[in-house]
């Protein structure tokens, strides 16, 4: 049923469609909406699970761990500190190949303490061996919930689906909420097959030694892969099902023979779809990135085929690299035959507001000598002393 | 729960039973004719022998007892530690009940995440948290705190040996004051650790949890007792068994018993039980030792045993203030013989084993 809902809310009805046996969430800005309409749907009945109200974000991780290794379906939700409080167990839960699904309000990391959107969170544990998948908006951010709980357990890997704190979670937009029915029928009931059973006991966490740990992290990178087709798939059944869909790894659009592409992940990309739209003959490719991990790089090399320069957008720095989604995609193309220039550019870090206009702005640097191969994009350099530019 | 539950659980329990518990035994063969220890021990077995503990290690020994009382229907989470990295190095397990170990600090809140998912599954199995004294009074304390005061259905043992063995013999909150170890050493300028031991019993107390205890390696008829009622209970309980560590503390392997139970009976680890909070029960010392009765047997008190030393006099004198304060705040002290005091449990232990046999 079509609903005003604010992003927060939907989550949390979406959430509450996948029935899950254990939810282990501490609130923390932007997320905190989520949990409490949680809370409040619980309150009122309207949501059979154990709720957790944990002591720290640590302990939802492991709670949710816990939980899932004893065959229940877990849930957990945070942003910022509270996913770099989570580090230590996000691994954790991944190197034991848990499946779980949490949800990242992304949000920028302290310090300077700042509250608003970037993706230096999520970016933190990218190497955690989780599945990270984007929302562009809040009705993506639905389906995409209810996806991550069928990859996860189609795939025993934990998923995190990110999405932007502030301008997702607290934006009201009219979504369609999928019905119990549905979503029963499309969503098949939890099953971990190495779950604790006093049954047929089972030592998960073992100390693993050098004789096999390199074996454990090459088969955990292969799982991660594999869940590419699976994602893939994943999210064509929701289309079936639903008459809509994600865009699976990766969608393109814009003219074939663009000579120019953007690339970027989340919110923003709604935001440069509009500035494009504004632009005239813009010519431009626009790349919306979805799966970040693992990182689509067959589709990312055909996405780009054809193209001169390509754009790419990242909401988070390595200080002393520069873009992380850059280099990464500089390292796709590497060695593709006429592969795009790349212009890796930052922007609105820290929350500082993206306007259409930028789109302009990013098309013009393009052609600028001064230009640098990264740049935080919208940084105004004169606010800083001298010595800091 | 309904009689259909009831049978049902019953019927799955026995069937544990079978595969994992008492099975029937041969006729005991007296030792000269190859019995072994194994073969003279049908309880359910838990923690299977075989797995890489020091000689004499205390740890290995208090959860194999915890678990014979424990077991079958139960899943256990385990800290990182000592009892975690013997137990199970891959591909090889000790445990013979559903066994979870993710990190150092989490035992308690990934107790609780198993706690919950029984509760949302509708079963009735009982979830044990295992950590060491590192694990539980010092990075893992708030998440074992959470756990309390959340009210989970969790007994959570605490093995404590007084130091963080695992890596090395370094100090904890839960060292004794004046011990040497590799963090806390003994030198010129140095008398070992300069803190007290943390009053982690306090600490707990002051959540007011159905059931909390110490109890000590040395007496393992108590112990037991004491995890079989706290498995009984319907919510958070919490044990602690002092444990020796025969590297950390620097005596005999075959010293663990005669170091624990010197240890309850000067009175440095007193053994007690609190309900909700309240005192509820000590096992009184017979016949009370002096402190250094019992630190002349580790090295890591052995810069405290120079008489010639005043500062080693000092500590001395603190330590026993120390045994002394125990004493008289637990009332600690027996009157004449009693069946469950430091010497009448043992004694009735004994007697009922011998009489069994």
């Amino acid at each position: 049923m079509r609903e005003a809902l604010e992003g927060s809310q939907a989550i949390a009805r979406a959430v509450a469609l996948c029935e899950p046996d254990v939810v282990a969430a501490y609130p923390i800005t932007p997320q905190t909406h989520i949990v409490e309409n949680l809370s409040k749907l619980v309150a009122d009945g309207e949501l059979h699970t154990e709720f957790v109200s944990v002591e720290s974000e640590f302990s939802a991780a492991s709670v949710v761990l816990g939980a899932a290794a004893s065959g229940a379906r877990a849930y957990t939700a945070s942003s910022s500190q509270g996913v770099l409080l989570m580090a230590e167990v996000l691994f954790n839960i991944a190197g034991m190949r848990i499946p779980l699904v949490m949800t990242v309000a992304n949000r920028a990391v302290s310090a300077p303490l700042n509250i608003w959107n970037d993706h230096a969170d999520s970016m933190a544990v990218r190497d955690s061996g989780w599945i990270q998948l984007h929302c562009e908006n809040n009705q993506e951010a639905v389906d995409t919930t209810i996806q991550a709980f069928r990859i996860s357990q189609e795939t025993d890997l934990p998923v995190m689906v990110c999405m932007d704190g502030f301008v997702l979670t607290h934006t009201m937009e009219v979504i369609d909420i999928p019905t119990i029915a549905q979503v029963r029928k499309w969503l098949p009931p939890f099953e971990f097959k190495r779950a604790l059973d006093p049954s047929d006991p089972k030592s998960l966490g073992a100390l693993v030694g050098p004789d096999f740990f390199p074996e454990v992290r090459h088969s955990h990178h292969a799982a991660v892969t594999k869940a590419l087709p699976v994602i893939e798939k994943t999210d064509r059944s929701w289309a079936r099902a639903f008459k809509r869909g994600c865009g699976g790894l990766l969608t393109t659009e814009g003219p074939k023979d663009a000579k120019i592409g953007i690339i970027a992940m989340g919110s923003t990309v709604g935001t440069l779809r509009s500035g494009l739209a504004k632009t005239e003959d813009a010519g431009v490719r626009l790349i919306k990135l979805r799966a970040f991990r693992p990182l689509p790089e067959e589709a990312l090399r055909e996405a780009t085929r054809g193209l001169d320069h390509l754009i790419v957008i990242d909401r988070a720095i390595s200080p002393g690299l520069g873009g992380i989604l850059g280099t990464e995609i500089k390292a796709v193309l590497y060695g593709t035959p006429d592969a795009p220039r790349i212009h890796n550019h930052a922007i609105g870090l820290g929350g500082r507001d993206i306007p259409e206009t930028i789109v302009g702005d990013l098309l013009s640097a393009i052609e600028d000598p001064d230009a640098t191969p990264f740049s935080v994009f919208d940084a105004d350099l004169t606010m800083l002393p001298p010595e800091d530019r | 729960m309904s009689d259909n539950d009831t049978d049902q659980r019953a019927e799955r329990l026995a069937e544990l039973r079978e595969k994992f518990g008492r099975h029937p035994v041969e006729p005991k063969k007296p030792f000269h004719q190859g019995a072994s220890l194994r073969d003279r021990q049908p309880r359910f077995c838990a923690l299977e022998s075989g797995h890489r503990a020091c000689q004499g290690c205390g740890e290995a020994l208090a959860a194999r007892l915890v678990m014979e009382c424990a077991g079958p229907d139960v899943m256990v989470a385990n800290a990182t530690g000592c009892l975690e990295v013997f137990t199970t190095p891959w591909p090889q397990s000790a445990w013979q009940v559903p066994w979870v170990h993710s990190l150092f600090e989490n035992s308690a809140a990934v107790a609780s995440g198993m706690e919950a998912a029984m509760k949302a599954r509708g079963k009735n199995t009982k979830i044990l948290a295992f950590g060491g004294d590192g694990g539980t009074y010092d990075i893992g304390f708030q998440a074992l705190s959470g756990m309390l005061e959340r009210y989970h259905n969790i007994l959570y043992v605490c093995y404590d040996n007084e130091a963080y063995m695992n890596t090395g013999i370094q100090r904890s909150s839960s060292t004794p004051h004046a011990a040497s170890t590799t963090t806390s050493p003994a030198g010129p300028e140095r008398m070992g650790k300069r803190h007290l031991k943390k009053d982690l019993l306090g600490i707990i107390a002051a959540h007011h949890i159905p059931y909390s205890a110490s109890a000590s390696v040395a007496y393992p008829a108590d112990l037991q007792r004491k995890v079989r009622y706290a498995m009984g209970i319907n919510g958070p309980t919490f044990l602690v068994v002092h444990s020796p560590c025969p590297l950390g503390w620097k005596h005999d392997s075959h010293l663990t018993i005669e170091v624990a139970r010197r240890a309850v009976e000067c009175g440095l680890f007193p053994i007690v039980e609190m309900e909700r909070g309240e005192l509820a029960n000590v096992m009184p010392i017979r016949e009370v030792r002096p402190v250094k009765d019992y630190l002349a047997l580790q090295g890591r008190f052995g810069h405290l045993m120079k008489p010639d030393d005043p500062r080693a006099v000092e500590e001395l004198t603190h330590l026993q203030a120390l045994a002394d304060y125990n004493i008289t705040y637990f009332n600690l002290r027996g009157e004449g013989e009693d069946p469950a005091d430091t010497v009448g449990i043992s004694q009735v232990a004994r007697d009922r084993a011998a009489g069994e046999a």
